[in-house]
């Protein structure tokens, strides 16, 4: 055990040894679980930081009638969030499941949802039907984009997490020039005086503003909640669940857990992770335009940086690995990174006037993160 | 290197071109933007001559996880940190001149070193992807400093001064004044030449941190670093403990990077609290990169090199910018998407390479492997 956790896998000597099986991560076995007392085999098996985290939550969550912080208001904001950002960190799924690794590249499907948003409104599209449009039109460029992302990932396996994380920012970046000098001529998104460039901030009132929240929104007692966001979020993690049920789905699962042995049994490897990587692009294409209309606004140039790190942190919270992930890590994840979000800087500032809600954020999700990098029994890829 | 000279010039030169096709490229951008920005050349000299005291011993202190094959130590942050709280407290006690500056050296290396063992352990954990987790330790210990500075300080670290406290009476303002430390390091032996001043002192450090690399590239450790560097398991048969090689490695980074930041500090002359260090990491790693290091092989000559260029072009993009567009944001980005591409690039270079290296391998092996069958 000790001496297969150094292996060097930059080292070509090596070649054979990363072919053979990569360790399944280690479950204690029913003998071990009843020495260990079912608490500590829970513990060992939920991961202690999701413990203190849903620990932390539910200690926010008692505080509050105490604080005087109204309960059903933050219940809804949560939903609210929830809603708002299910979709992005759905997007994590299949890349993950076909060995890709957590996708820090996701302002890249970001600015393919932006793509859309844009150029819908941009063509005139107003109300719910530049919602359809936004999520068609960002479509071809999610193929295109993901299609070419997902290229690159393929010639460079073993090290997609770093690059991912930069072919974000250069596309990020360079779509900072573009959101300048592309032609964009609708008064409503260049800026007022110079009439090109658009603006950091485009209002969506009069557009797709609360097109999915404010479908079938039921208020239940002093809970809102918004069924059509939902219900969008629901659809699109079903047809997610099912399609890893199907024959190219299983294939994408055997290429994520062992990608030699998925290549002996006769899969196409590259074309599988591609697929995953076009998939994860679009998803977060249409994650973001569900995020906008929850929101209320488009936000340019930098802003599709600042959703990265919090969507990882969110399927990994919901119990998810480097390599393995599924669609309750994605409902439990979102659920418990967004009530953080929200609760504590309520509960906080009205328990102590100190809100201290920004750090603990950014200390849960990095560190979050940070453990699911350096978990040995992941294996290396 | 034998083999090299007997081929043709034209092919010599080509290679040449290929081996440095990035510090190249960075030639020709400056050169078609300089005269578009239409600065006068003392000007930029002057520039030039500032940024390279200001960031070069920052960028040295990559080379160190370099030779250990971790790859860009995106980490050096800590160090960064390390030396701003440093700078705090030592703002605080109210010591200016140069001995306000080597207390806060002295002051950074326990936190830097602290952090840069906190950061080793973690990669060592993490191993074949230490640079994204470098990359998400920086945003995590970043975390920790926000709240030791924006609410431990004050409330528990005694600060004696309001004028560096927030007016709630804890944590620090989003600006420090080190006026009365402002260039104290780069006044110290400055010589003008013709209206540039060239900060001798500041270069003097830079030249002695050079001079501590090659020496130390030649000891016991340096050579267990490159060994470590090349292959980890056959350095480990050679008797060498690779993780402890390793941790110091990234302490030697972190440490360096912290007395790097004072240096950095000093010059500017005001410490922006809280995105200081945002940015070091990045920026140092792509000058590096521009100039000809890559993830897995860096010199000295490299870190000069790349500062000069990546500087001039940083310098120059925004009014070549407004030259070409008549909008000098589109500079101002297009300046950061170079920095990003060139990263990128390297990283996509380092592991296309890495990748073919192991296939050949591979190959090889399988060869050998039907040889023995045939015989």
């Amino acid at each position: 055990m000790s001496e297969k956790k150094d292996y060097n896998y930059n080292s070509p000597s090596k070649f054979n040894d990363e072919m053979k099986t990569i360790q399944p991560a280690r479950r204690p076995t029913e003998l071990e679980k009843a020495q260990l007392g079912t608490m500590t085999a829970m513990v060992s098996s939920f991961g202690l930081p999701r413990i203190i985290i849903s620990g932390f939550l539910l200690v926010l969550f008692i505080l509050t009638p105490f604080v005087g912080v109204d309960l059903p208001t933050q219940i809804t904001n949560i939903i609210n969030r929830f809603s708002w950002n299910a979709v992005l960190v759905l997007a994590m799924v299949p890349m993950i499941h076909a060995g890709c690794g957590l996708n820090f590249g996701l302002p890249l499907a970001i600015i393919c949802g932006l793509l859309g948003g844009t150029l819908s409104i941009q063509l005139g599209f107003t109300g719910p039907m530049s919602f359809v449009m936004a999520v068609l039109i960002s479509t071809p460029f999610a193929v295109v984009l993901g299609g070419g992302y997902g290229l690159l990932l393929n010639r460079i396996k073993g090290g997609e997490m770093m690059i991912a994380t930069y072919v974000g920012f250069s596309v990020m970046s360079f779509f900072c020039m573009m959101w300048l000098l592309l032609p964009y001529s609708s008064p409503t998104m260049v800026y007022g005086l110079s009439g090109n460039g658009l603006r950091p901030t485009i209002s969506l009132d009069g557009f797709y503003n609360q097109v999915l929240s404010g479908f079938l929104n039921i208020r239940i007692g002093n809970i809102a909640l918004p069924i059509g966001a939902l219900l969008a979020f629901a659809l699109l993690a079903f047809l997610m669940w099912a399609f890893l049920h199907t024959k190219t789905g299983t294939a994408m699962t055997a290429v994520g857990s062992n990608a030699a042995f998925a290549r002996a049994a006769g899969i196409n490897v590259d074309r599988t992770r591609m697929l995953s990587v076009i998939m994860s692009t679009w998803l977060g294409a249409i994650g973001i335009l569900v995020y906008q209309q929850g929101f209320g606004f488009i936000q340019l140039y930098n802003a599709p940086n600042n959703l990265t790190m919090p969507t990882v942190a969110a399927i990994l919270i919901g119990g998810a690995s480097v390599n393995k992930a599924s669609i309750p890590n994605v409902i439990i994840g979102t659920i418990l990174f967004q009530g953080i979000v929200t609760m504590t800087p309520t509960v906080m500032n009205s328990m102590i006037h100190m809100d201290m809600s920004e750090v603990i954020r950014i200390i849960v999700s990095q560190g979050m993160i940070l453990y699911a990098l350096t978990r040995k029994i992941e294996g290396a890829k | 290197m034998s083999k090299k000279t007997n081929l043709p010039a034209g092919k010599r030169a080509l290679d040449l071109a290929r081996n440095n096709a990035v510090p190249i490229m960075f030639i020709i951008i400056c050169a078609v933007f300089i005269p578009m920005a239409g600065f006068s050349p003392s000007y930029l000299l002057n520039e030039i001559i500032t940024r390279m005291g200001r960031n070069l011993f920052l960028v040295l202190c990559l080379l160190f996880p370099i030779m250990a094959g971790m790859g860009l130590n995106f980490a050096m942050t800590l160090g960064a940190m390390g030396a701003e709280i440093a700078v705090i407290l030592v703002a605080d006690w109210q010591i200016w001149g140069i001995p306000g500056v080597v207390l806060a050296m002295i002051l950074s290396i326990p936190f830097s070193a602290l952090l840069g063992f906190i950061c080793g352990t973690l990669q060592n954990m993490a191993k074949g992807r230490e640079m994204i987790t470098s990359y998400i330790i920086n945003f995590f210990i970043n975390g920790w400093y926000q709240l030791i500075v924006l609410y431990i300080m004050g409330a528990v670290i005694p600060i004696m001064h309001a004028s560096i406290m927030l007016p709630r009476g804890y944590g620090i303002r989003n600006t420090v004044s080190l006026l009365n430390m402002r260039q104290c390091l780069d006044d110290l032996l400055a010589i003008r030449i013709g209206g540039v001043k060239i900060p001798v002192f500041t270069f003097l450090l830079v030249g002695l941190l050079c001079l501590f690399i090659v020496w130390f590239r030649r000891t016991k450790l340096g050579q267990d670093m490159r060994a470590v560097g090349q292959d980890m398991e056959v350095a480990k048969a050679a008797g060498i403990n690779v993780d402890r090689t390793r941790i110091i490695s990234v302490v030697m980074s972190t440490v360096c990077a912290g007395f790097g930041m004072v240096i950095y500090l000093q010059n500017i002359g005001n410490l922006p609290t809280y995105t200081g260090h945002a940015q070091i990491g990045m920026f140092c790693i792509a000058a590096l990169l521009v100039g000809g290091a890559s993830v897995e092989k860096a010199a000295i000559g490299n870190a000069f090199l790349g500062v000069i260029l990546f500087h001039l072009m940083f310098i120059v993009a925004p009014g070549a910018g407004a030259f070409i567009t008549g909008d000098s944001m589109v500079g101002e980005y297009f300046r950061v998407f170079l920095s990003y591409g060139i990263i990128t690039l390297a990283l996509i270079m380092y592991e296309a390479k890495k990748r073919m290296a192991r296939s050949k391998a591979g190959q090889e092996l399988a060869e050998a492997q039907k040889k023995e069958e045939d015989a």
